[in-house]
C-alpha cells in the first residue's frame, strides 16, 4: 500500500548503484549557471530573491526609520520617496512574486509529481536569466537616480517626474516575462508529468496552489507587460494616453494596473497557502480537512481575482453604480478564504501534532491571514473604505497578508524543504527563537498601524503631525525586533551550510511524495521512477518504513 | 517559445542515460524526462497554447484603450481611419492570410516526412512576412510625411530615419488642420497597436527561419514535426491578431463604393 | 433596522477613530465597530481553537494515523452563513456611502483644487483662499473637486470621506459638518516632494510634499460663514503688508520652489530680484529676451507664469488665482528681500 518503498533508502530495484545527489553530481561555477537541473535552478532563484528580499528589507529599515520622529529623521522627502518606492518595487516584482514558485516551487514540484523534472527545462533556465535580467534593469535604475512614484506608477504623477522610471518600469516588465514562462512550465508540468497512479485527486494541495497560481500568473501578466509598455511610451514618445491635456485619461491607468495587480496579489497569497497545506498535513499527521473544498477554493480565488481589480479605485472619481459591483465582487473572494481557514483550523481536531519550527510558521501563518482578510471585510465594504483607502490601514491590510501570511509561509517552507534541499539540518532551538522574535517583530510593525490608519494617517507620508507620533515609534521598534530574528535566521541557515547534521531522508516523518526521493535527491529525483498507490496525506495508508524514524520522542 | 523542441546535443550528457545516440525507443529528439514521443509533443502544444493565451491578454488591452478612446472620440477616429491606405492595408490582410495557408502546408508536408516540400512552405510564409513588413513600411513612411504621429508628434511631418522635422509644406498642414481636435489619439494607438503587431511579426520572422534551418537540417520527420507545428501556431495567432486590427484601425465608418454615406 | 443594530453595538471608539464632525460619520463608525469586533471574534475564535487544539493534541509516541473525520454539514454552513453576511455587510456599506455620494438641491458647492502642494477653495461668489477653507454648521456641503498637475485626493477624517482630484476631469463629495470647530484635511494620493526641506503651505503642518499638503476646515456658524465670504482673506491684524506678504509666500507654497536667502530651487530665489533686470528664455517667453521684475511682471508670472520663462529654469510653475491685495503684499515683501 506504500507510495515508495525503495527509493529512500537508496537502492535501486536492479538499476545498480543509486546515483549521487544533485549537488555532488557535477562542480564548478558553471556547472550551476547552465544548468537545466529544475533544482539547481530553484536553488539559484532561493539565492536571488533572498537577495532581493535583504535589500528591500534593508530598504523597509530605512523608511521606518525616517518615519521614528517627525520632521526629518535621516533624509531629506524626496529621498524618502526614492526609498519606499524601491522597497514597494523590488518587494512586489523581485521577491514576493517569484518567491514561491520559482524557488520552491521549481525545487520542489517535480519530485512531488514524481517526474524527473519540469516540462520545459531550457524554458526554466531562459525564465531565470530573464528575471536576473530585469533586476539588473532595476540596479541601472537606481544608479540613475531611482524612481519616487510609490510601486503603483499611477500617472499623471509617473509620467511627469524626474528620475529613471524607464529603467525601473522596463525592469518590471521583463521580470513579468520570467513570471508567465515559469506559470507556462508549471502548468504543462502539472498535466503531463504527474507520475502513474498520481490522479488529480490525489495532487497535493501544494500543486493546486502552484497550478492556480500559474494560471494567473500566464494570464493576468501579460496585462502588466502592456500597461507599462504604454507608460513606457507615454513618457518617452508622450502619446498621450494617460495625459488629461492630450485627450487621455488618468484613471485609465489604474484601471489596467489593477486589472493586473490585483490577480498579481493571489499569485502572491495563494502559493503562501499551498505551502501551509503541506506544513499543516505532515505536523498534524493529516490529511487536510475538506481536501476537495480547499483545492476547489485556490481555483475559484484565482477565477474571483480577476473580477475585483477595481476596489482599489473606489476614490478614484468612478461612478457609484461602478463602485457598488466592485464592492458587491469583492466580498465574493471573502467565502474561498474563509472556508480554506476553518478547514486548515479544523484539520487541528484530534489530530497528532507536532510544533517543530516549519509548523510554527504555519500556525502563525492562520492567526495573520486572519487578521490580514478580515481587515479585508472593512476595505470592502464602501463606506468604511472610503475613510481607510490610502491609510495606514491598508499598508497594515496587505501587509499581513503579504507578509504575515505569504512571507511566514515561505519562511515556514524554506525550514520545511531545507533538508531536503541541502540534505543538512538547521539548528531547531535557534530556529524557533528566532520565529518568535520574527513574530513579536511583525506584529509590532503592523498592528500598531491600523490604528494610525482609522485615525487618519495617510500612507507614503514622510512626515507626521505629534499626535500620531508614537504608534509610529512603536511600530519602528518593532521592525528592529523583526530585522533582528530575520538577519539571525539567515545566519543560521548560513551556519546549517557550514557544518549542519546531516539530515535523515524524512526528517519530518512526512507522507508527502516528495519525501519518498533521497534527501537530497539526485539528478533526476529518484533512483527508480515512482508509482503511487495512495493519496499525498494519507497516513492511515502510509507505513513506518515511508514515514521514517520517529523524529518527535 | 519552441523551446520544447529538442535535440540530445543540447543536453548535457550526463543527464541522457542512453549517452544521447538515437536508439529506437528514445530517439535524439525525444527529452530525457519525457517517456514517450506523444507526452512531449502534447506538453507542447499545452505550452503553446498558454503561451498564446497569454499574448491574447497582451493585445487585448490595447483592444480595451481602443474601445474606450473610440467610444469618446468618434469623430476623430473616423477621421483618423479614413487617413489610412485601405487597400495597403486590404493587401497586408490577404498576405498575412496566405501565410496562414502556408504556415499550416507547411504543418502539414513536415507531417508527411517531406522535407523540400517544407522547406518551400517555410520559405513562402517568411517572404509573405517580409511583404506584409514592406508593405508596412510604405505605410508608415506616408504617415510621417502627413504628420499623422502619435500624441504630442501629431502635426509635424517628419523624416522617417532621423525622426527631424520636414520642411513645412501648406497642402499638408491645411489638411491637417481640418481634422478633428483629438485624431492624434488615434494615431497614439494605431502606431503602438501596429507597432506591436509588426514586432511579433519580425520574433515569428526569426523563428520561422530557425526552423527552416533545422528542416534543411533534417531535423525533423513523421514522428517529430512539434517545432513546426507550434511556430504555426504562433503564426496563427499573429494573422488573428492583424484580423482584428485591419478592420479596427482602417474600416471605422467605411462604405463600399456605391453606397450612401 | 441600521438604528437598532447601532443601538446594539457600543458607540464609535475614540481609541481608534477621530472625532466624527459630520452627520454621515456615525453610520461610517457603527459599521466600522461592528466589522471591528466580528473580526476580533473570529480571530479569536480561530486562533483560540489553533492554541488550544495545539496543546491538547500534542504529538505522542504510538498516536494513530487515522483519517481526518468528516463534517459535510458544518462545511456546508461555514460557506453559506459567510455568504449571508458578506451580502448584509455589502448592502449597509452601500447605503453608508450613498450618503456622502449624493448631494441634495441645497448643498452649497465648494470648488476644491489641488496642487502640488496645497488646496485651493472657491466659494459660489468666486472668492478664492488657500489652505483654509470655512463652512457653514449643519448645512450639506458638495465638493467639486479637480486638480491642476497630478493626482492628489481630498481627505476629511473627521467627516469619513475622501475622493481623488484628478487633473482633467471633476470629482464630487458630500458631507454635512454638524460641529463647529476646526478639522483637518489631509492629500490622501501620493503626489511627490519638492527638492531639499522647504516650510509646507500650512503653518504649523509637516513637511515633504504630499505629506505636507493639508488644509484645514473651519466649520463656523451661518453669520461668521457669509461675513466671512463676503469680505474674503484680509490682512490679518498686526501685520503690515511686507508680513503679510511673508505669509502668503508660504500658503501658497511659493516657498516650495523660490527661496529666499539666494540659493538655488525649482524656480529663480527672491532674493535681490526685485526691481533689477532678469534674462529670460526667449523660446519659452515669445521671443522676448530679458525683463525688469517690477510690479507688472511680477503681477503677470503669478496668473500667467508660462509667459515670461527666466532662463535656466523649467515652465513648471502653475497659475495662481490670487487678489489684487494678496498680490500687493507679496510685491512688498519681496521688495523686503534685497
Amino acid at each position: 500500500m506504500a507510495a515508495i518503498t525503495t527509493d529512500q533508502h537508496g537502492h535501486g530495484h536492479g538499476s545498480g548503484e543509486p546515483d549521487v545527489d544533485y549537488i555532488r553530481k557535477s562542480k564548478g561555477l558553471m556547472s550551476w549557471l547552465i544548468t537545466l537541473d529544475h533544482k539547481r535552478i530553484g536553488v539559484m532563484y532561493l539565492i536571488s530573491v533572498m537577495v532581493f528580499f535583504v535589500f528591500a528589507g534593508v530598504m523597509a529599515l530605512l523608511v521606518r526609520a525616517e518615519l521614528f520622529t517627525p520632521g526629518r529623521t535621516l533624509m531629506d522627502p524626496d529621498t524618502y520617496n526614492r526609498v519606499f518606492t524601491l522597497h514597494g518595487v523590488v518587494m512586489v516584482f523581485f521577491f514576493i512574486i517569484p518567491a514561491v514558485p520559482a524557488a520552491l516551487g521549481n525545487f520542489v514540484l517535480p519530485i512531488m509529481l514524481g517526474a524527473k523534472d519540469v516540462a520545459f527545462p531550457r524554458l526554466n533556465l531562459l525564465s531565470y536569466y530573464i528575471y536576473v535580467l530585469g533586476g539588473c534593469f532595476g540596479i541601472f535604475s537606481m544608479i540613475n537616480g531611482a524612481v519616487d512614484t510609490g510601486w503603483t506608477f499611477y500617472t499623471p504623477y509617473s509620467t511627469t517626474t524626474n528620475g529613471a522610471v524607464v529603467w525601473m518600469v522596463m525592469a518590471a516588465f521583463i521580470a513579468g516575462f520570467s513570471s508567465i514562462l515559469t506559470g507556462v512550465n508549471f502548468i504543462v508540468t502539472i498535466h503531463k508529468l504527474r507520475a502513474p497512479g498520481l490522479t488529480w485527486s490525489r495532487l497535493p494541495l501544494f500543486l493546486w496552489g502552484i497550478y492556480a497560481t500559474s494560471i494567473l500568473q500566464v494570464l493576468a501578466t501579460p496585462v502588466l507587460a502592456i500597461t507599462l509598455l504604454l507608460l513606457m511610451l507615454e513618457r518617452t514618445m508622450d502619446i498621450g494616453i494617460f495625459d488629461p491635456h492630450k485627450g487621455g485619461d488618468p484613471v485609465l491607468f489604474q484601471h489596467f494596473f489593477w486589472f493586473y495587480s490585483h490577480p498579481a496579489v493571489y499569485i502572491m497569497i495563494l502559493p503562501g497557502m499551498a505551502i501551509v497545506n503541506e506544513i499543516i498535513a505532515t505536523f498534524t499527521h493529516r490529511k487536510i480537512m475538506g481536501y476537495r473544498a480547499v483545492f476547489i477554493s485556490s481555483l475559484a480565488l484565482a477565477l474571483f481575482s480577476f473580477l475585483v481589480w477595481a476596489h482599489h479605485m473606489f476614490t478614484s472619481g468612478m461612478s457609484e453604480y461602478a463602485n457598488m459591483v466592485f464592492s458587491a465582487l469583492t466580498f465574493l473572494v471573502a467565502i474561498p478564504s474563509g472556508v480554506k481557514v476553518f478547514n486548515w483550523t479544523g484539520t487541528l481536531y484530534k489530530a497528532s501534532i507536532w510544533v517543530a519550527s516549519p509548523m510554527l510558521y504555519g500556525l502563525a501563518f492562520l492567526f495573520q491571514f486572519c487578521i490580514g482578510g478580515l481587515t479585508g471585510l472593512f476595505l470592502a465594504t464602501l463606506a468604511t473604505d472610503i475613510h481607510l483607502h490610502d491609510t495606514y490601514f491598508v499598508v497594515a491590510h496587505f501587509h499581513y497578508v503579504m507578509v504575515g501570511s505569504t512571507v511566514f509561509a515561505f519562511f515556514g517552507g524554506l525550514h520545511y524543504w531545507w533538508p531536503k534541499m541541502t540534505g543538512k539540518l538547521y539548528d531547531e532551538k535557534t530556529a524557533k527563537i528566532c520565529f518568535w522574535l520574527i513574530f513579536v517583530g511583525y506584529n509590532t510593525v503592523f498592528l500598531p498601524q491600523f490604528v494610525l490608519g482609522s485615525r487618519g494617517m495617510p500612507r507614503r507620508y514622510y512626515d507626521y503631525l505629534p499626535q500620531f507620533q508614537f504608534l509610529h515609534q512603536v511600530s519602528t521598534v518593532g521592525s528592529w525586533i523583526l530585522a533582528i530574528g530575520g538577519f539571525w535566521m539567515l545566519f543560521m541557515f548560513v551556519q546549517s551550510l557550514r557544518n549542519g547534521k546531516k539530515s535523515p531522508w524524512n526528517p519530518w516523518n512526512s507522507a508527502g511524495y516528495e519525501w519518498g526521493s533521497p534527501t537530497p535527491p539526485p539528478l533526476e529525483n529518484f533512483n527508480k521512477q515512482p508509482v503511487f498507490t495512495r493519496g499525498p496525506y494519507d497516513y492511515h495508508l502510509a507505513t513506518d518504513a515511508e514515514l521514517g524514524e520517529e523524529q518527535v520522542k | 517559445m519552441t523551446e520544447a523542441a529538442a535535440h540530445a546535443d543540447d543536453h548535457d550528457h550526463a543527464h541522457d542515460e542512453h549517452g544521447g545516440e538515437h536508439h529506437g525507443d528514445h530517439p535524439k529528439w525525444l527529452q530525457h524526462h519525457w517517456d514517450t514521443p506523444a507526452q512531449q509533443f502534447d506538453a507542447a502544444k499545452i505550452g503553446m497554447w498558454a503561451f498564446l493565451g497569454q499574448e491574447l491578454l497582451f493585445f487585448s488591452g490595447l483592444f480595451v484603450a481602443y474601445a474606450i478612446y473610440r467610444t469618446w472620440f468618434g469623430e476623430a477616429f473616423a477621421a483618423g481611419s479614413h487617413q489610412l491606405d485601405r487597400t495597403m492595408g486590404a493587401a497586408n490582410t490577404c498576405v498575412l492570410l496566405f501565410s496562414s495557408l502556408t504556415a499550416a502546408l507547411s504543418v502539414r508536408a513536415s507531417q508527411l516526412g517531406k522535407k523540400s516540400e517544407t522547406t518551400i512552405w517555410i520559405l513562402l510564409t517568411i517572404a509573405c512576412a517580409f511583404i506584409f513588413l514592406i508593405v508596412k513600411y510604405f505605410e508608415y513612411h506616408a504617415k510621417f510625411d502627413h504628420g499623422l504621429l502619435p500624441g504630442s508628434f501629431f502635426g509635424t511631418p517628419r523624416d522617417m530615419l532621423s525622426f527631424s522635422p520636414l520642411p513645412p509644406d501648406p497642402k499638408v498642414a491645411e489638411h491637417l488642420q481640418e481634422l478633428p481636435d483629438h485624431t492624434h489619439v488615434f494615431f497614439s494607438l494605431y502606431f503602438v497597436m501596429t507597432g506591436l503587431h509588426a514586432i511579433h511579426v519580425i520574433i515569428g520572422i526569426g523563428v520561422w527561419v530557425w526552423i527552416l534551418k533545422r528542416n534543411l537540417r533534417g531535423d525533423f520527420s513523421k514522428r517529430y514535426f512539434t517545432p513546426v507545428d507550434i511556430t504555426a501556431l504562433y503564426w496563427h495567432l499573429v494573422d488573428l491578431v492583424w484580423i482584428y486590427l485591419f478592420p479596427l484601425l482602417y474600416l471605422i465608418d467605411y462604405v463600399p463604393h456605391g453606397g450612401h454615406h | 433596522m441600521i438604528h437598532i443594530l447601532s443601538l446594539l453595538t457600543p458607540a464609535p471608539a475614540a481609541f481608534d477613530l477621530p472625532p466624527a464632525i459630520a452627520t454621515e460619520a456615525p453610520d461610517v463608525d457603527w459599521l466600522y465597530n461592528m466589522i471591528y469586533y466580528i473580526s476580533v471574534f473570529f480571530t479569536a475564535v480561530i486562533t483560540g481553537l489553533m492554541l488550544y487544539w495545539v496543546k491538547i493534541y500534542k504529538r505522542k509516541k504510538g498516536d494513530k494515523r487515522i483519517e481526518t473525520p468528516h463534517f459535510p454539514r458544518l462545511e456546508i454552513i461555514w460557506t453559506v452563513i459567510p455568504c449571508f453576511f458578506v451580502i448584509f455587510l455589502f448592502h449597509v456599506g452601500f447605503k453608508a456611502y450613498m450618503k456622502q455620494a449624493i448631494a441634495g438641491q441645497d448643498a452649497l458647492e465648494i470648488r476644491v483644487r489641488g496642487q502640488k502642494w496645497f488646496w485651493t477653495f472657491r466659494y459660489p461668489n468666486g472668492r478664492e483662499e488657500n489652505n483654509h477653507l470655512y463652512l457653514p454648521v449643519g448645512k450639506q456641503v458638495k465638493f467639486v473637486i479637480s486638480a491642476a498637475d497630478v493626482l492628489h485626493a481630498f481627505y476629511v477624517p473627521g467627516a469619513r470621506v475622501k475622493k481623488d482630484a484628478v487633473p482633467g476631469m471633476y470629482t464630487t463629495m458630500v458631507f454635512t459638518p454638524n460641529v463647529e470647530g476646526d478639522t483637518p484635511v489631509y492629500c490622501a494620493e501620493y503626489c511627490g516632494a519638492p527638492l531639499g526641506y522647504p516650510e509646507p503651505a500650512l503653518e504649523g503642518a509637516p513637511h515633504g510634499g504630499h505629506s505636507a499638503m493639508m488644509a484645514m476646515i473651519h466649520v463656523v456658524s451661518q453669520q461668521e460663514f457669509d461675513k466671512f465670504i463676503k469680505e474674503g482673506p484680509k490682512r490679518p491684524e498686526g501685520l503690515t503688508d511686507a508680513q503679510w506678504g511673508g505669509k502668503l509666500y508660504k500658503e501658497n507654497a511659493c516657498v516650495t520652489c523660490h527661496t529666499t536667502d539666494g540659493s538655488k530651487g525649482t524656480g529663480p530665489t527672491w532674493k535681490g530680484m526685485f526691481g533689477k533686470p532678469v534674462e529670460l528664455n526667449a523660446g519659452l517667453s515669445g521671443g522676448v529676451g530679458n525683463t525688469m521684475v517690477d510690479e507688472a511682471y511680477v503681477r503677470e508670472s503669478i496668473a500667467k507664469p508660462q509667459a515670461k520663462v527666466v532662463m535656466g529654469f523649467n515652465p513648471v510653475m502653475p497659475p495662481y488665482n490670487l487678489t489684487d491685495k494678496q498680490i500687493d503684499a507679496i510685491i512688498e515683501y519681496m521688495k523686503t528681500l534685497q
